[in-house]
Formats: structure tokens, sequence, C-alpha cells
């Protein structure tokens, strides 16, 4: 994190098989990027990130904090879940693998492109996992579009 | 850019109920003075308002059919959901030769132009690196939702004109062909919403130029008592099942053929669709047919005909009318030269949703609408004019409201004052400060002060 302070900080829970309600944490980061004017594309992939660390937390967690701040030029995302933690993070990010119940895959949900996806769109990705207690997804986007 | 839009207020009419601004996809409608007010560019044209108005005091405004009269060669271009009007025992020969009747020279189908254009959309999806799902640009109510609402799936747009685009174009080129000149054909699209009037009058000034969009509802009703009088000429009808079934949802994705394809219909239904795409989701879907009526075309704010009711008409058509018929290799070149499948306008972010040019202020903004907001009920009520409480905190920060429009809010400052009053009140002056005057806090009950 920059020492420049952030002019946005939004904290939101997300409950674990909260399917409901799913998705509303980063629909409230979209509507807050678009808002301020962050460029189209930069919105997106700050956005499939976030939607990506939320569903994780709905799929895989007990329960989880969203924390985002909003700079300027650059988003920190931070997402601190309790439960049951990624037991071979190498094999969690190749794409297809995943953990996810065959109940909840059959949903449509866990397809196992998750990390690989998180990767993708942000500009760092660092991963904190403890098996069977929790784990904490930090993201880092910086404003490369025009 | 200059705005054109089709839909608006009868202000006689308008009673400043708060019906339409809840339900406007773009929170477009503000009550204000007792009407409703338009923003022009949040508008979609997508005719929500005209659906939801107890009133009928919102309007599609098209053109009167004696518009025709000032041109030399008239062309009408009767969409597909036009058909699904007449019951379906009604050939469509007969339809399209009352239209010749009404006054107009020639027909030509945008159900021909859907056919027309399904080819060359199937050509375009073979295209590798494309960004998926290519979204629909057929619907302009749906093209201007993205527009405005959905700025970063503007690369999914289809980049390829509207099936009304196209037929336009090869209508005016074979006018021309024939003989006539620019200035005396006249190329008229019976419409069956506003979104696609607003079309009409973005078509510009070249090949693709409509010259009018008349309402469905109007031609129908011209048509019905004249019917009986009109010879069925088959010959006028060239388009077949694939063009026919745009008329309604479905219908594009089918024409195109297998593929990884959906179709979402009712604007609210396609806006939570296109959310799911903004997150990532819908992986492995490839086009996406979007349209902002429930049931597509069919459920237009000008059809006369109920939209399911319709829908049986449509299918009953694609039936009765099961050919395809193929057009040349020349004519393909021809209209490839003359670029009938590009699009007039390019597709643009309209930024509408911003809360301010510059950055900073735009975040400064943010800031004071969620302050605004915890004071605020939640309750979306719609009685300060605003469709949800968050809308009100936005316009009160663009100062285009005031806080005390929300009655809620205005209530508390009452109370707030009232309370200032009494406990000024309650004050007393040292002069009047005499025994036997009454005290504001004092008890009621005890006998009146005398001199």
């Amino acid at each position: 994190m920059t020492d420049e302070k952030p002019l946005i900080e939004l904290e939101r829970r997300i409950n674990g098989g909260d399917f409901q309600s799913a998705g509303d944490v980063s629909s409230e980061l979209k509507r807050i990027l678009q808002q301020i004017g962050f460029p189209p594309s930069f919105s997106r992939r700050v956005v499939i990130a976030a939607y990506e660390a939320e569903m994780n937390v709905v799929i895989h967690a007990w329960r989880g904090v969203f924390r985002a701040w909003i700079f300027p030029r650059h988003i920190h995302i931070e997402v601190d879940d309790e439960g049951p933690g990624i037991p071979d993070l190498e094999l969690a990010f190749q794409e297809g693998y995943s953990t996810a119940p065959p109940h909840i895959r059959e949903m449509g949900f866990g397809a196992g492109y998750g990390l690989s996806n998180m990767k993708k769109c942000s500009d760092h990705l660092e991963i904190d996992t403890r098996v069977g207690e929790g784990t904490k997804v930090i993201m880092d986007f910086f404003v490369r579009e025009a | 850019m200059d705005i054109c839009h089709s839909v608006f207020l009868d202000e006689e009419k308008c009673k400043g109920c708060t019906h339409c601004i809840r339900r406007c996809p773009t929170e477009a409608i503000r009550v204000k003075g007792g009407k409703a007010r338009i923003d022009e560019e949040r508008c979609t044209d997508c005719g929500e308002c005209i659906r939801t108005c107890p009133n009928h005091a919102k309007y599609a405004q098209t053109d009167p059919l004696e518009i025709i009269e000032s041109f030399a060669y008239r062309i009408a271009l009767p969409a597909p959901a036009f058909y699904a009007q007449f019951k379906f025992t009604i050939p469509l020969g007969k339809v399209l030769n009352g239209l010749l009747r009404l006054g107009f020279h020639e027909v030509f189908e945008v159900a021909r132009g859907a056919e027309i254009l399904a080819a060359e959309i199937t050509r375009f999806l073979e295209q590798k690196g494309l960004t998926l799902p290519v979204i629909s640009s057929a619907c302009p109510a749906v093209v201007r939702l993205v527009e405005v609402k959905f700025p970063s799936l503007l690369d999914n747009l289809l980049p390829l004109d509207s099936p009304l685009g196209v037929a336009a174009k090869i209508a005016r080129l074979r006018a021309l062909q024939k003989g006539y000149r620019p200035e005396e054909v006249g190329v008229f699209f019976i419409t069956p919403c506003p979104a696609k009037v607003t079309e009409a009058r973005q078509s510009g000034g070249g090949l693709g130029r409509i010259d009018g969009a008349i309402s469905m509802a109007s031609v129908y009703t011209r048509l019905i008592n004249e019917l009986h009088l009109v010879e069925d000429v088959p010959d006028l009808q060239i388009a077949g099942f694939k063009g026919i079934g745009w008329a309604r949802s479905g219908g594009e994705q089918e024409s195109l053929g297998e593929g990884e394809y959906m179709a979402v219909d009712g604007i609210h239904n396609v806006i939570s669709v296109f959310e799911k795409i903004e997150v990532g989701e819908l992986k492995g879907v490839v086009y996406c047919e979007a349209q902002a009526c429930v049931g597509g075309c069919v459920g237009g704010v000008l059809a006369v005909q109920n939209p399911f009711i319709a829908k049986v008409n449509v299918n009953h058509l694609m039936k009765k009318y099961s050919v395809f018929r193929p057009w040349s290799r020349e004519e393909m070149e021809v209209w490839r030269k003359a670029r009938i499948f590009n699009r007039e306008r390019a597709y643009e972010a309209k930024e509408v949703l911003k809360l301010d040019r510059d950055f900073q202020k735009a975040m400064e903004k943010y800031q004071q609408i969620e302050r605004l907001l915890e004071r605020l009920p939640g309750l979306d009520c719609g009685a300060c004019g605003s469709p949800t409480c968050r809308a009100l905190a936005e316009d009160v920060v663009q100062g285009r409201a005031e806080e005390v429009d929300c009655p809620f809010l205005l209530r508390d400052n009452m109370l707030e004052l009232a309370r200032e009053i009494y406990a000024l009140a309650s004050k007393v002056p040292q002069t009047m400060s005499r025994k036997g005057r009454e005290d504001i806090g004092g008890s009621h009950s005890g006998p009146c002060a005398t001199p």
C-alpha cells in the first residue's frame, strides 16, 4: 500500500453460502468506480477480480470481510476469510482446478478459474492461507489505461 | 453530439405520481414541480415509462403517415413485428399489398434485412480474438443502455448495423439503381417502438437515411379497415421464417444457426445479464441477443396486439413461410461495396454516471453522497421526486435537489425547529418574569393568569 491517504474506504461483510447476496459487494464497488470516473476497462478488471474474491468466500468459506481502499490511480483490495484454507496453492492457480464440492460446481460456480482470473486482472496478487483457519487475498490495481 | 429522443411527456396528463421514476432503468426521470422530467442524457427511449404511466402522459413521438406525401417515390420498411399484429391466417402478401394501397410505391421487408444481416453476423462471429459474448446491436434501446450504463461492455457490442439500417440501405440503393434521384426517394420505417424512432432520426443523410418512422399502431388502424379490399400478392413477400422470427425474442439467435447463443428480453432482465457479463460470468457464450421489450419487438409499446398472442402469430407465420430465399453473390458484392453493414454512428460511452469530470471532485462528491445517505430513510419511496434515496443524495450533491425534498428529512428538520422554538419560548425575558405569568413549560391545569 502507498503512504497516500485513500479517498474512499469500503468495508463489507460476506457470509459463506449466501448465494442470494453473492456479487453485491463487487456491484457496489463497480458503481463507485463508475461514478468516480475510472476508465471502463480498468473498472472492468477490478470488478472481475473483486467478484472472484467475493465468490470464493461465498463458495468456500464460513465468513469473510471485504475491504477496498480507493486511491486516485490505485486500488487496494483485501479479502480476509475464516474458512478451510487452500491446501495446495500452486494447484489452485491452475485453470480448471477446483476444490468446490460437486453440488456447487453443478450450479455453475467454482469452475476453477477464480485464482487465475484474479491474477490476470490484478497487477499484484498475494495469497496468505492457512489450512483449517482461512485465506487472505490481497490485490493491487494500478491505472495503466488512458 | 446532438441528442434526439422520441419519448416525451404530456404535461397536462402528468399528475406527478412517481410510477415512472422507479421503473426507468437508467434513473432518467425526476418529478419536479409536480411533473415528470426526462433527462435526455440518460434516456434510452426504451419505453418503460410509457408502459408504466397510469395516466398515459408519456408518449412516443412518431411521424404521421402523411409525411410520405412529400416524396415522389416512397418505400415502406415494415418491422417483422408488424406481421404479427394480424391474425396469422391473413396472407402476408395481402398485408404488404395493403401498404401499397396506403400510398407506398414499394415495400422492402426489414425481415429480409434481418436475413441478410444474420449471414453477416455468422461470418463476423467466425473471427478470432472477439470480446465475448458479442452483444447484438439490433435493439437501439439496448445499445444506448450499454453506452449509458455499461461502458465497459462497448467492445462487446456487435459493430454491424441493425436489420433496419441494412434494409434501409438496400431499399434506397435499389431505388437509385432504378433511376430515381436521391431527393425523390423517401424511406419510411413502420416502427414497433420509440427506440427505433430515435434510431431512424439518427440515421444520417447518406444511403441509410430514414425519412420517417411511422407508428405500427397507426398503420395497423388504417390498414385493418381496408384489408378486405386488398388482393393477396404473394410475390411482395421475400423474407421467410428466418427473418420473420426476428419479431420475437429468440428469433435472432435462431437465424444464426447452431452455436453458443443466448437471448434475453425485458430491459431489467437485460441489465441483470449484463451485470453478469461485466463480472466475467457467462463464459462460453458467444452471442447474446438482447431486447429491451419483454417478448422482443412484438412487445414494443407501439404494438396493437398483445405480445403473447403476437408470438403465436409469429410462430404460425414461421411455419407457413418456411422458405429461405438466398441472394446472389453479385448482389452481396454490390451491398458490401455500398457498406450496408457499416453503422452510421460509432458507439460511445456516455459517462453520465460520472459524478464530476474532475477525479478529485468526483471522489469528494461520492463521500458527500455517502454521508447524506446515512441520514436518509432508505425506503426509496420516491416522494422526493427522485427514484431512490441514493439518487436523491446524488441530486443534492449535484445541486439539482435539496435535502428537504425528502419528506422524512423535512419532518426531522421541522421537529428540530419546533424543539428550538419551544426551548426559546421557555426562556422568559427578565422583564416579563412576573408572578402569575404562565410559563410555556408549566402546568396547563392551573388557572389562567389574570392581570
